[in-house]
């Protein structure tokens, strides 16, 4: 019996991790932008990095449920990290910096993630936004390491793999940051189908049963924070590298509201929403910034105002459909008692 | 008392002019002034956050409402100050009302993701629409010239004006202390903030307890902006400046009672204007970290009562 329920448990998970049509489009159409529009290699590049920090945001926020005001600390170590090590010539290949950025804002995540834990949501809200706050605080203290409020200046990055060298057109740029994207995409993707994803989202649904389940909370919630921090650090990272530069607004608040707003109009909890947040919040603002240059953050103070007063579920509802088609209707091939953590819709 | 430099805290050199206790006393004062004005900025918010569970990021965009209608009142119109002030307040208030009955109405059910977006937005749309009409640079308000410069008590210099922020917003203390313990009104909102449930069930309209109040509470956010546009500086990015105070005084002070963010202010401003004197560079890292400290030790703030929610 028990076997039977494995089996079946499987093949719901093989079943929700299957690429759809609509997915695998997607991808060929974002590599093909790499020959297609060769132009906007510089703004495609920020909005790849804009998606990978809202995806790392995706991950505690669609996942875990945990409302963040702080993110931008994760980013803007990693960016940090990114630019000292180059500047330094400590670590010169791009892609080991990368991931060495990686390991500095996991730490820092795994670290407040303990944070993270106790309290309501406008704790976890105050903490977040306090780390973050820390962190501005300490970068502009310590201008000597960081170059404070001038930005860390005087980085050059070395060529990626010792062989393609970052080009003024964007060019290496962009194809570096959309491979780093879609590495980290495909794993994340993993991770999400995955037994434990699913554990995070039943912890989403309710932390008292699923404790009563056997899944442990407090644990899973760390392991998801240090995840999503070493996201965003990559996230920030990459732009560290890309403009071979990293300031203070990197960790500001500005920057954290932002993301959140990039995942808001793309959608939580199906890991494109931030990628399509970050192209559309991109082109709103160069739409808006041409309407009305310096006051374009009205606008998007409106939007963010109006999808709240219609409701987010409702435009979800609108979006879904399309979802369901990409990931091809996950929910039919498995009984509904194996499907359990969900708890239905 | 010792005129030694307290070993405790190591003064930055240069900076320590005259009696060592002047300067602490001086400090004291204007910390108090600080905080009874952060007070009477965060009260409203307090409020609104126990009464209805509603996290009001936009809570500074009334402040700095109230400080913009005093510039162009007393600046532009040649209202006095005392004028100035009273009109901040009403139409402060008269704006949140408005807005309470218009948008907020329908974001209390939603999760707190939708209020913080929602109240977040509030804050971009203020920031670029004050941007829009009054300009980027920090505004003045002309304060008359009886309330500007110093006088000597016992050798320690204290401010005119932070006499007046004292004195005003020691009264509004006293008056919403008394309001909310004395009056019918304050019993049911007591009442409404202890269980909704059962204060809708004795008949009390919520509803109506949290549209005045809301009303209040902004309002006196509006007169926190334009007494304090002098000491805080007013400039359109003031809800982003100062919305992190506002949330420290609530979450430090609990949301309870009205004495829990009262005593939360007074710290704050304390270790504000403190910290900034003796530890000039650590900047506000101080504020943040005992924030900090206090959430993971007590939660719930740590003024609030034992059973609060």
């Amino acid at each position: 019996m028990s076997q039977e329920i494995e089996a079946e448990t499987a093949r719901y998970l093989r079943a929700r991790a299957r690429f759809g049509p609509l997915e695998i489009a997607f991808w060929l159409v974002a590599f093909s932008t790499i020959w297609l529009l060769p132009t906007r290699h510089l703004i495609l590049t920020e909005t790849v990095i804009w998606g990978l920090f809202a995806l790392s945001l995706d991950l505690i926020l669609g996942y875990a449920g945990i409302i963040s005001l702080g993110h931008a600390a994760f980013f803007g170590v990693g960016a940090y990290a990114a630019g000292l090590l180059a500047k330094h010539e400590i670590i010169n290949e791009p892609s080991l910096a990368l991931l060495a950025s990686a390991l500095v804002a996991a730490a820092l995540g795994f670290a407040t993630s303990f944070l993270v834990l106790r309290g309501s949501d406008l704790t976890r809200l105050m903490v977040t936004l306090g780390v973050s706050l820390v962190c501005l605080e300490l970068a502009n203290r310590y201008g000597g390491v960081t170059g404070g409020a001038d930005g860390l200046q005087g980085v050059t990055i070395a060529p990626v793999f010792g062989l393609y060298r970052f080009d003024m057109f964007g060019h290496t740029a962009y194809v570096y940051c959309l491979v780093v994207l879609f590495i980290l995409f495909m794993l994340a993707r993993r991770i999400v189908n995955s037994p434990f994803g699913l554990s995070l989202k039943a912890i989403k649904g309710n932390p008292l049963r699923s404790a009563a389940v056997g899944i442990a909370v407090n644990w899973r919630l760390v392991a998801v924070c240090t995840l999503s921090a070493a996201y965003a650090g990559v996230a920030g990272g990459l732009l560290a590298q890309t403009q071979a530069f990293a300031s203070l607004s990197m960790l500001s608040l500005e920057r954290s509201a932002d993301a959140l707003l990039i995942l808001i109009i793309g959608g939580t909890g199906y890991l494109y929403g931030g990628i399509l947040g970050a192209l559309i919040y991109r082109l709103l603002q160069d739409y808006l910034s041409d309407l009305t240059a310096r006051y374009w953050q009205f606008w998007i103070g409106l939007l963010l105002v109006a999808i709240v007063v219609i409701g987010r579920d409702r435009i979800g509802n609108w979006i879904s459909p399309v979802v369901r088609f990409a990931s091809r209707s996950v929910r039919s091939p498995a009984p509904r008692r194996v499907a359990g953590p969900e708890q239905g819709g | 008392m010792a005129s030694a430099p307290s070993p405790v805290l190591p003064r930055k050199r240069g900076r320590v002019r005259g009696h060592g206790d002047a300067i602490m006393l001086t400090i004291i004062f204007d910390g108090v002034a600080y905080g009874m004005l952060l007070f009477v900025l965060a009260c409203g918010l307090s409020v609104t956050l126990g009464l209805m569970n509603f996290v009001n990021l936009a809570h500074g965009a009334f402040a700095m409402a109230g400080g913009y209608i005093t510039v162009i009142m007393v600046n532009w119109l040649g209202v006095p100050f005392a004028g100035g002030l009273v009109l901040a307040f009403v139409l402060t208030a008269a704006i949140g009302a408005v807005l309470e009955r218009t948008l907020y109405v329908h974001v209390y059910a939603k999760s707190h993701l939708d209020q913080v977006l929602f109240t977040i937005g509030l804050v971009f749309m203020s920031v670029a629409a004050v941007d829009y009409f009054m300009g980027s640079s920090q505004q003045f308000v002309q304060i008359p010239a009886a309330l500007q410069g110093q006088f000597d008590v016992f050798g320690v210099g204290v401010g005119r004006y932070r006499v007046l922020i004292i004195a005003v917003c020691g009264l509004l203390t006293v008056a919403l202390q008394f309001c909310l313990t004395g009056t019918r009104f304050g019993c049911r909102l007591r009442a409404a903030v202890d269980d909704q449930r059962v204060a809708r069930g004795l008949g009390i309209n919520v509803g109506s307890v949290f549209s005045i109040t809301f009303a209040v509470g902004s309002g006196l956010a509006g007169l926190g902006g334009a007494l304090g546009a002098e000491i805080l500086g007013l400039d359109p990015t003031f809800p982003l400046k100062y919305m992190i105070y506002f949330l420290i005084v609530v979450t430090v002070g609990g949301t309870s009672s009205i004495t829990g963010p009262f005593l939360a202010s007074i710290l704050l401003g304390l270790a504000d204007v403190a910290g900034k004197y003796y530890f000039p560079s650590l900047g506000a890292f101080v504020i943040y970290t005992i924030m900090i400290v206090v959430l993971i030790w007590r939660p719930q703030g740590l003024f609030a009562r034992g059973t609060a929610r």
